[in-house]
């Protein structure tokens, strides 16, 4: 019989095993020289036949062995076998995880990259306004909590996360809508976590207390030191902010080490001739004290002079891979450490995570405009063309299972021989929105990119478990 | 599969080197599975390559058989005398009967009607 190896990826640890990823299952088995060497011999566009691969080997009890594992563990396969149809879509309506509540569609900076205000925005509206109200009412906020409570199905918890423009110019919707759903959630033995995404310009006292007390995870944009801050992330009249924000963050730091809240995330965008990664990555965390950092090449349309070109994609690959020098050398003395990108990817690795999806949009996650209309996620909120319905009406299920049914990964040929699929499954919807002007499409821009990121992930995975598999019990789910 | 332990054992541990580890948690649910799988009744279709499987072998799993409310074979949709030569023609049983391939070519030859004088077959002895 024909036999092939499935669509796989090689790679080492810093033993003598070696190791497979499976595309197919998002399994990683470690193999020895001779599993592998079968593993090799079998990787070709046709297939090979068994027995007369048997017939040639020294050890014939012992390759037999070692190939009939490799087949049950779907490593291995006969050429031309009939998959079994995958699910298309998980029994809908899926129970809701996580609401984004669009507070505001105002900003008080004018960062220059940005998809909501510049040149890439998917919303009618000019300037830092967007097209519908500029802050959520009240009412708005408490029918949001109620839409979520509703739709979540059985989960004992649900994640309320606030958004914009900038979400602090509508402080009082937040602390509404938390109130509220305290109240809710109580009422419905439920938990409620609570997450903020800031430019941090309005961390008062009054805010972070807040905050802090009701423990929310908190993620600050900010690009870096002062240079890198200033060069887009500026006020209206271009002013920079980092000399806002800086003295601000400390006081959220010092707040949040105190009440030990939870961790504390700067995000980064990354853009054209942006300051070495691992440079960043200490500024944030030794100066500022954040305790993780998560990197982000800025979403850009074709032709934008701040967009990461080829080369720029191929530098932060170089400069990912420094700083995963430093995650690695931490996980191996069986510390944490703050690179999110690669803590993110070697959880999503070690769980076997195969996703059908690229992300929970539309799914467990679904985003809220100012006004209640339910939108796929915080960046496809206030855009027409993607509206899921309102919070007060209900959501509109056969919209959202026919965009599920499209934007399955099964849909996107490109992605059928890339070993990466079970994490990337296409990639961001809004990213191939702006893009190609079709959110289904696969992001085929970034395709090596996102190779070579997963390909740092396993390396990075392969050398911590030779070392340190201990590290990996952070990861596991029960 | 040797091992489904996610830690690798100590060097220094006297014990054969596993050839295959299931490393994540995916891998160790897949392994599960195999080894909970091995030594099970499986349709055939699940078991590539199926070399270890007769030729002709029909895929349809009737059991018709031994005798009916009334203690006879009549009643029965599949009579044990019309099963025994479906055994031997179409291998639907293939452990039943003496194989009339090579070494007992003609053991139904003294019997003609087996629903009438299926007593008469020979016995066959390996």
């Amino acid at each position: 019989m024909q036999l092939r190896t499935v669509l796989h990826r090689r790679f080492r640890g810093d033993g003598e095993t070696d190791f497979v990823y499976v595309a197919t299952s998002a399994a990683i088995l470690g193999v020895d020289a001779p599993t592998g060497a079968i593993v090799d011999a079998f990787a070709t566009a046709s297939g090979r036949d068994d027995e007369q691969w048997l017939a040639e080997q020294p050890d014939a009890a012992q390759a037999a062995s070692s190939l009939h594992d490799l087949i049950d563990l779907g490593v291995i396969r006969p050429v031309g076998e009939a998959q079994a149809p995958r699910a298309q879509l998980p029994p809908m309506p899926f129970p809701l995880a996580t609401l984004v509540l669009n507070v505001t569609n105002k900003c008080n900076l004018s960062c220059t990259y940005c998809y909501e205000y510049g040149e890439d925005r998917l919303t009618a509206g000019t300037g830092s306004k967007g097209a519908g109200k500029a802050r959520m009412e009240d009412d708005t906020a408490r029918q949001s909590i109620d839409f979520l409570l509703r739709n979540c199905g059985d989960r004992p918890q649900v994640s309320i996360t606030f958004f914009g423009g900038e979400t602090l110019l509508n402080f009082p919707a937040i602390r509404t809508a938390v109130e509220y759903a305290e109240q809710r959630a109580t009422a419905l033995r439920k938990r409620v976590h609570y997450s903020l995404t800031t430019n941090a310009t309005l961390l008062t006292d009054e805010v972070i207390d807040f905050l802090t007390q009701h423990r929310f995870g908190i993620t600050v944009s900010i690009d870096g030191d002062q240079k890198e801050q200033d060069r887009h992330r500026t006020f209206q009249k271009g002013v920079g902010s980092f000399a806002t924000i800086a003295p601000r963050i400390q006081l959220l730091v010092a707040k949040n080490k105190e009440r030990k809240g939870r961790s504390l995330g700067a995000r980064v965008t990354l853009t054209a001739g942006a300051a070495p990664v691992p440079d960043t990555y200490r500024f944030l965390t030794q100066e500022l004290g954040f305790d993780e950092v998560g990197f982000a090449p800025v979403t850009a349309g074709l032709g934008r002079t701040y967009a990461l070109g080829e080369l720029g994609y191929e530098r932060l690959l170089r400069e990912f891979g420094e700083l995963a020098e430093d995650y690695i050398a931490a996980a191996i003395r069986g510390e944490s450490h703050g690179f999110a990108n690669l803590g993110d990817l070697l959880r999503e690795l070690h769980q076997g995570v195969n996703k059908a999806h690229p992300c929970g949009a539309g799914l467990g996650l679904l985003g809220v405009s100012t006004e209640g209309d339910i939108g796929l996620c915080h960046r496809f909120v206030e855009s027409k063309d993607h509206e899921l319905g309102n919070v007060a009406t209900g959501l509109d299920e056969a919209a959202r299972t026919s965009f599920l049914q499209r934007a399955h990964v099964d849909t996107k040929t490109d992605c059928t021989k890339c070993f990466a699929r079970p994490l990337c499954a296409g990639g961001c919807y809004h990213e191939a929105h702006v893009r190609y002007g079709d959110a289904t499409k696969a992001n085929l821009h970034y395709c090596e990119w996102i190779r070579g990121f997963v390909d740092l992930g396993l390396r990075s995975y392969g050398r911590i478990l030779s070392r340190n598999p201990r590290f990996f019990a952070r990861f596991e789910t029960s | 599969m040797t091992n489904t332990d996610p830690v690798p054992p100590p060097v220094n541990v006297p014990r054969p080197r596993a050839r295959i580890l299931a490393c994540n948690q995916k891998a160790r649910q897949l392994a599960a599975l195999v080894l909970a799988q091995r030594g099970d009744t499986r349709a055939l279709t699940q078991d590539p390559p199926p070399t270890q499987y007769p030729y002709g072998c029909t895929t349809i799993f009737a059991p018709g058989w031994e005798v009916d409310s009334s203690n006879g074979t009549h009643g029965l949709c599949q009579p044990i005398e019309r099963d025994l030569y479906d055994c031997y023609h179409t291998c639907y049983w293939p452990a039943q009967v003496p194989d009339g391939v090579t070494n007992a070519p003609s053991w139904t030859s003294s019997c003609g009607a087996p629903m009438q004088d299926w007593k008469s077959i020979d016995l066959v002895f390996p």
